[in-house]
């Protein structure tokens, strides 16, 4: 990486990949962090501006100036948070932050989108391609915002084509983080339902921090899926933890679900049972090729990486 | 995460429970052991060597942990092909005739479609894994619906069939696999009695596939099927009624034993592999001609089966 002065900008920077991007990152270059929580062990050269990225403060952080480029990570998944506050953050924040990133003319815009905005379908390809449609809100209409966002990055490649915008579609991404597939595999015992055990990707997060460095790299551009090390079916997964395994019928299943879910005893919205009946993999060798990506986890490592750093 | 909750409590009594009934029946699992061991028995007896030295010659992409990409494991395919290995050598005693002509690397084995149940796949899936050398998984397409069925779609990924979509057949055969298609469909299995061994209308999209990905096509005649169940008519509205491809009336079925298929002789012919060129998204009309080389190929050694065959059942 060229150290060429210019600061990168992350929008949320407290969460755990933010944390981990900034702390990789800040030893070469200048990191500008942006996100309404505060940062609580910021390394010192960080600077972190605590504003929320739907208020006019944003503006300021890009006047201050010499920003290069911009990672968008602050997209906010909450399963229990409206579907108001969803949109508002995610739509509205990020329409806000492209419009600053064209009136300032960063030469590079990176955008974290996910691999699950291709949405599990019993019909869809064994590995999706980055040109499949994306289906993801299709069943599961509480993500549609992230399609959203997806797509907005999508309209900005004709927009404005002088900013090299990338947009990775990483797949289930594993570790200290708090999202649903590891708090899925946190489970015990892991829930799986009967008669189906889909073939999955998992990626570790250090890989997720690998490949969005390499997507800074200049000349760099287009979508690109990530994916870690080779497919399992979900039940080898399971295996590698050691824990125990309780297959519940599908309707019984779905049943139970939104009942627990309706008594928020549990953090699994409904229609995410069908990341574990059908497959949602993809064809990630644009990303080895174009953006020389290759993951340093091994399969073992990846999936044991979300007992790591528990608390 | 939840808090420990009611939730958790009972997630982990059935656990508990879960264990409990996986534990305690041991002799059960003795039970089991035991028949895996005669399954091996019954195995390399059919097979005349043992299964997993024949499974290691089969070319697989397989993964560091034991499964290929679209999810077939070697283990699974086990139980399946000596199921069918049964039916191909004991039941419907198959001649295979000129496996031979069956090249390695990619293809695309192309047969006629017969039977009412589709035991034409499985035999052929057989005679490539019992009588080619090297031996072949063969992999065929399912149909979307079944991939939504609980059992059915494990044991389909298992056994290596996949979804049948164009991206997954393109992957297959750059994966360098043998994939099974029928282009008549279900127009061709459920034939009535009276049209046996006539070939119905071929689809187009095998041909834009060997021609796109520049495959080898099989033609592959499967004699005996049709015997297999006497269908006399189709009842379209009965069909209609219960979302069926087709509703058969075989008499035989209300016979006692009658729902097992008959115990014809089956014959597998294999062609000379054909080669196809152009451009795969010509017009129709241009494919067409191409399919109808492939379909006068088949029908000529279904007649040719036919004439050479003295017997039905023997």
């Amino acid at each position: 990486m060229t150290d060429t002065g210019g600061a990168v900008l992350i929008t949320g920077i407290c969460g755990r990949l933010g944390k981990h991007l900034a702390r990789v990152l800040h030893r070469e270059r200048r990191v500008v962090g942006v996100d309404r929580r505060p940062f609580l062990d910021k390394p010192k050269d960080v600077e972190h501006a605590q504003v929320d990225v739907r208020r006019k403060k944003l503006k300021d952080v890009f006047r201050a100036g010499d920003i290069e480029a911009v990672v968008h990570l602050g997209v906010m998944h909450d399963p229990r948070a409206s579907a108001a506050d969803h949109h508002s953050w995610n739509v509205a924040g990020f329409t806000k932050l492209l419009e600053y990133v064209g009136q300032f003319q960063i030469p590079k815009l990176v955008v974290l989108s996910s691999a699950n905005v291709y949405g599990p379908q019993a019909q869809n390809p064994q590995f999706l391609t980055e040109e499949s449609p994306l289906l993801g809100g299709q069943n599961f209409s509480d993500i549609r915002d992230l399609v959203e966002v997806d797509m907005l990055a999508q309209s900005f490649f004709w927009k404005l084509p002088e900013t090299e915008t990338v947009i990775l579609r990483p797949v289930h991404i594993l570790g200290a983080v708090h999202n649903a597939p590891s708090n899925f595999l946190r489970l015990n015992p892991i829930m799986t339902v009967m008669g189906f055990d889909p073939m999955a990707q998992v990626i570790q997060q250090a890989d997720v921090v690998h490949a969005l460095e390499l997507a800074l790299r200049p000349g760099i551009r287009g979508i690109f899926n990530v994916a870690g090390p080779e497919p399992v079916p979900l039940s080898r997964m399971v295996k590698i933890l050691d824990r125990q395994r309780l297959s519940v019928p599908y309707s019984l299943a779905r049943i139970v679900l939104r009942r627990l879910w309706s008594l928020r005893l549990t953090t699994f919205p409904p229609p995410e049972l069908d990341h574990i009946r059908y497959v949602c993999m993809v064809d990630d060798r644009r990303a080895r090729q174009v953006l020389g990506f290759a993951p340093r986890m091994s399969l073992e490592e990846t999936v044991r990486s979300v007992d790591e750093g528990r608390w | 995460m939840a808090p420990p909750s009611l939730a958790t409590t009972t997630s982990r009594a059935l656990a508990r429970f879960d264990a409990a009934a996986r534990g305690a029946p041991g002799f059960l699992r003795r039970l089991v052991g035991s028949a895996e061991e005669t399954l091996d028995d019954v195995l390399e007896r059919l097979l005349g060597e043992r299964f997993d030295d024949r499974m290691s010659r089969v070319p697989l992409a397989l993964g560091t942990s034991g499964v290929d990409p679209f999810g077939l494991d070697p283990q699974w395919a086990k139980y399946a092909l000596s199921t069918v290995a049964m039916l191909h050598r004991k039941y419907f005693r198959s001649e295979v005739h000129g496996i031979e002509n069956v090249p390695t690397g990619r293809l695309l084995l192309v047969a006629n479609h017969s039977g009412q149940v589709p035991i034409d796949g499985a035999l052929i899936g057989a005679a490539m894994f019992m009588d080619a050398e090297p031996p072949r998984i063969v992999r065929a397409m399912v149909e979307k619906w079944a991939v939504s069925l609980p059992f059915v779609s494990l044991l389909f990924t298992r056994i290596g069939q996949v979804v049948g979509v164009p991206e997954n057949a393109t992957r297959l055969l750059a994966q360098g696999e043998a994939l099974l298609v029928f282009p008549e469909g279900a127009r061709g299995i459920s034939k009535t009695f009276d049209q046996r061994y006539k070939l119905t209308e071929f689809g187009l999209g095998f041909m834009r596939l060997a021609i796109e990905t520049d495959t080898p096509i099989i033609p592959v005649a499967v004699v005996g099927a049709e015997e297999q169940y006497v269908s006399f008519a189709n009842v379209d509205s009965l069909a209609k009624l219960f979302r069926m491809p087709a509703f058969p009336i075989i008499p035989q079925l209300l016979l006692p034993g009658g729902q097992l298929p008959l115990p014809t002789k089956y014959r597998l012919w294999f062609g000379e592999p054909m080669r196809f060129s152009g451009d795969p998204d010509d017009d129709d009309s241009v494919i067409d001609e191409k399919v109808w080389l492939v379909k006068q190929t088949i029908q000529s050694m279904l007649n040719r089966g036919l004439k050479e065959r003295k017997h039905i059942f023997w």
